[in-house]
């Protein structure tokens, strides 16, 4: 199986068009409704932050197939601001716009693998993964 | 979109049937505050029975609803919270320490009579 799909983030509704479809996703790849309810909320966060922060980018799916083992991959991209300080927006709790700042920290735990590539004043592209289990 | 919200007797009762999104969310924050300011309401059961996701932003509304309704003389009980978002919630770090939960919008108007009765 081999598919690529992309939502483009361009209004605050995309964040839900953007986690609907994902859920869509995990459940035709088998996953479990927990494991359906943490890549939609991983999502969503991914998505808002593209939306509030950056104003415009896009999620992306993808589904890895290794021998061993079959997973989801999001990567959420943006031409935004860019991140100056990674260590520091990964702390639970801050924020930037008032919000909870469980965001970042939030998807790198209900995520199996997460990584965040950005420059600051080019961008912020964040990658995670799913296995199914 | 708009979310229903019923009186019974001094209580409102809302069931969340959509997919929130930040400004329905935000849109319910103030529908309700103004709804109990109109109906003298003591108490407030919102039910997230059919809610499939709550992320950062809903639960921090969610969170302000609970303590806004308080300022106004109003107890919240938040019911029917499905156990795949209840570990969401906690994996994201949001504990919803102060907020008052029961099973289902049954128990959640027990225990605000028992609670608001005595
Ligand atoms: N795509 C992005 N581009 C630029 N800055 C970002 C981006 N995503 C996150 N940030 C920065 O990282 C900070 C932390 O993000 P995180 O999602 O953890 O918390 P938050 O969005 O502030 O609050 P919450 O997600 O809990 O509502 C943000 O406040 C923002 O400054
Ligand atoms: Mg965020």
């Amino acid at each position: 199986m081999d598919f690529k799909s992309c939502v483009n983030i361009r209004q605050e509704w995309d964040i839900v068009g953007a986690r609907q479809l994902g859920r869509e996703k995990a459940k035709e790849l088998g996953f479990g409704t927990v494991d359906q309810a943490r890549i939609a909320t991983a999502i969503s966060e991914l998505a808002r932050n593209i939306y509030l922060y950056a104003g415009t980018g896009k999620v992306r799916f993808e589904i890895v197939d290794q021998l061993d083992k079959k997973g989801l991959k999001i990567i959420a991209i943006d031409e935004g601001p860019g991140i100056r300080d990674v260590s520091q927006v990964m702390q639970d709790g801050y924020s930037t716009s008032g919000g909870l700042g469980a965001g970042l920290p939030g998807v790198k735990r209900l995520m199996d693998f997460f990584e965040i590539r950005t420059e600051w004043g080019e961008g912020t592209e964040i990658e995670t993964i799913k296995w199914v289990r | 979109m708009r979310i229903p919200i019923l009186k019974l007797q001094n209580y409102l009762l809302i069931s969340i049937q959509i997919d929130l999104d930040d400004q329905s969310a935000i849109q319910f924050q103030e529908d309700l505050l103004n709804k109990i300011h109109k109906s003298g309401a003591t108490g407030v059961v919102i039910d997230l029975t059919s809610v499939d996701i709550i992320d950062s932003f809903i639960a921090k509304v969610l969170g302000d609803v609970v303590t806004m309704s308080d300022l106004m003389g109003a107890r919240v009980v938040l019911t029917g919270i499905q156990p795949a978002v209840a570990m969401t919630l906690i994996e994201l770090g949001i504990h919803m320490q102060d907020v008052q939960t029961a099973l289902d919008l049954e128990q959640g108007l027990i225990k605000l009579r028992q609670e608001l009765e005595g």
